[in-house]
């Protein structure tokens, strides 16, 4: 396969030979190091959800040195932005956005204490390496599949933003949430 | 003539945003299906499975498909018996999408002031409008997420360009657009008219059925080649490796300058979805 010029600047991982973890929040971080990119997590707990204009956010605050609305320290936040939430329902389709987005915004974030990240796709560069620094995981969810996610959601808080609609910072119960490690604490990544 | 109404318009594309977000397209289904059973990753054919029961929980649940509803891509295919005298068409396009869904409870994704932002609302939808020979009204949706919507790109090729250089453009485009964009993908091409045109071709490509060629024989030609040159690509679902990296890729081609060879290539994720009816 190595001998096809077509795959010249497109890193495939290898896959097979991964474990499946179960994670939970509060994270316990001997666990959160024990993960190596490409294993596969089961996530219980609480994640917090975030994309673009909450990250704009969260950064701008970072920036004038006043505290967030919610603390970030130890948690993970889901680039996530959720469909309507039908009555009776917990929660609407609820998958990965592209992480890629966030790229920019990340290491702010890293710095304040963030442990963990969910999305879908490639990270800079600079998130890797600040991901290595703060020993922090990135995972990939799997990415339009949100109507089947949403059925590993059992609670949905809203937290803050609620002016943003869909990308509101909410905080989601989980239980069994499938994840795949897209970098490690050692900043190994799956797509490199 | 054939008599429509707002309320006949409205009605079906509040019917049909709900069916394409709602219901995976059986084309992409069975697409899904045959690549898993081919699929040789183990984590690839994993993926695929779950995308086919995502698809299945989507449908018993009225469930969005994938939280991302899109930017709605609505076509009207106007015949010669059809008559909209009186009828504010824009508007009962708007309305029935914004109905559509509202009531569906998918994703308000669109704001209103692309620079400054603000609260996201349902819509409004991009409407194409064409006039053809077949008869009746003919109302398409196609709901666009934007992770695969931002990795479009169009180039201006020059008219001497070959067959290769073409394919070697869309080739690379898939590259550029790796793992971010939930693959397998499904590629639309649009070839020739102009910049603007290139790029509704591209789109329009992605609503002919995945599993038939075009009918010009060398254009499903280059389908073919590029299906398989971009399924050695290894990408993979999700990106993680494996044979399926595309479902399928459909060009359009239309005339253009001699001067010129505009090309546009859509992505399109795995989670293609678009409804049709005629009034
Ligand atoms: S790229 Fe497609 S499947 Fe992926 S999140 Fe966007 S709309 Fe959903």
């Amino acid at each position: 396969m190595s001998s096809n010029p077509e795959r010249a600047g497109l890193r495939i991982p290898h896959s097979g030979g991964s474990k499946v973890v179960r994670l939970s929040t509060p994270l316990d971080l001997s666990v959160l190091s024990s993960l190596k990119a490409g294993d596969e997590v089961l996530l219980s707990g609480r994640v917090l959800t975030a994309r673009d204009q909450a990250h704009r956010r969260f950064v701008g605050l970072l920036k004038k040195g006043s505290g967030l609305p919610v603390d970030v320290k130890g948690r993970i936040i889901y680039y996530c932005g959720p469909t309507k939430t039908r009555p009776g329902a917990i929660i609407g389709s609820c998958g990965p956005t592209t992480s890629g987005r966030m790229d920019e915004m990340t290491v702010p974030l890293l710095a304040a204490g963030l442990k963990g990240m969910i999305g879908k796709g490639r990270r800079s560069q600079k998130v890797r390496q600040a991901v290595k620094k703060y020993k922090a995981v990135y995972f990939l969810a799997t990415g339009g599949a949100g109507a089947l996610l949403s059925k590993k959601v059992r609670a949905l808080r809203r937290v803050c933003f609620s002016d943003l609609g869909p990308e509101a910072v909410a905080e989601l119960t989980v239980k069994d949430f499938p994840l795949i490690v897209g970098i490690d604490t050692r900043g190994n990544d799956i797509f490199k | 003539m054939r008599k429509i109404s707002a309320k006949d318009i409205q009605e079906c594309v509040r019917r049909l945003a709900q069916k394409a977000n709602f219901s995976l397209r059986a084309d992409v289904q069975r697409a899904i299906l045959a690549a898993f059973r081919k699929e040789k990753s183990s984590r690839g054919r994993k993926i695929l499975s779950e995308l086919l029961e995502n698809a299945r929980a989507a449908r018993n649940d009225s469930l969005a498909l994938c939280q991302d509803t899109g930017l709605p891509v609505v076509f009207l295919e106007i015949g010669p018996d059809v008559d909209l005298r009186g009828v504010d068409v824009a508007a009962a396009v708007q309305k029935g999408a914004a109905q559509g869904y509202r009531e569906g409870f998918l994703r308000t994704s669109i704001v209103e002031d692309p620079l400054r932002r603000g609260r996201p609302k349902f819509g409004p939808c991009v409407l194409h409008t064409a006039f053809v020979r077949r008869k009746g009204l003919k109302v398409t949706i196609l709901p666009k997420g934007f992770g695969c919507e931002n990795k479009t790109q169009l180039r201006m090729l020059p008219p001497t360009a070959q067959k290769d250089c073409v394919e070697d453009v869309i080739v690379s485009v898939v590259k550029d657009a790796g793992p971010d964009a939930c693959p397998p993908y499904i590629i639309g091409v649009g070839i020739g008219g102009t910049s603007d045109y290139a790029c509704q071709l591209a789109k329009e490509a992605l609503l002919r059925p995945i599993h038939k060629r075009s009918r010009l024989k060398h254009v499903a030609e280059m389908e073919r080649s590029l299906i398989n040159r971009l399924n050695r690509l290894g990408l993979g679902p999700m990106g993680l490796g494996g044979s399926t990296t595309v479902l399928g890729v459909n060009i359009l081609t239309y005339p253009t300058h001699i001067a010129g060879l505009p090309i546009c290539v859509n992505i399109s994720c795995h989670v293609l979805r678009s409804a049709s009816d005629v009034l």
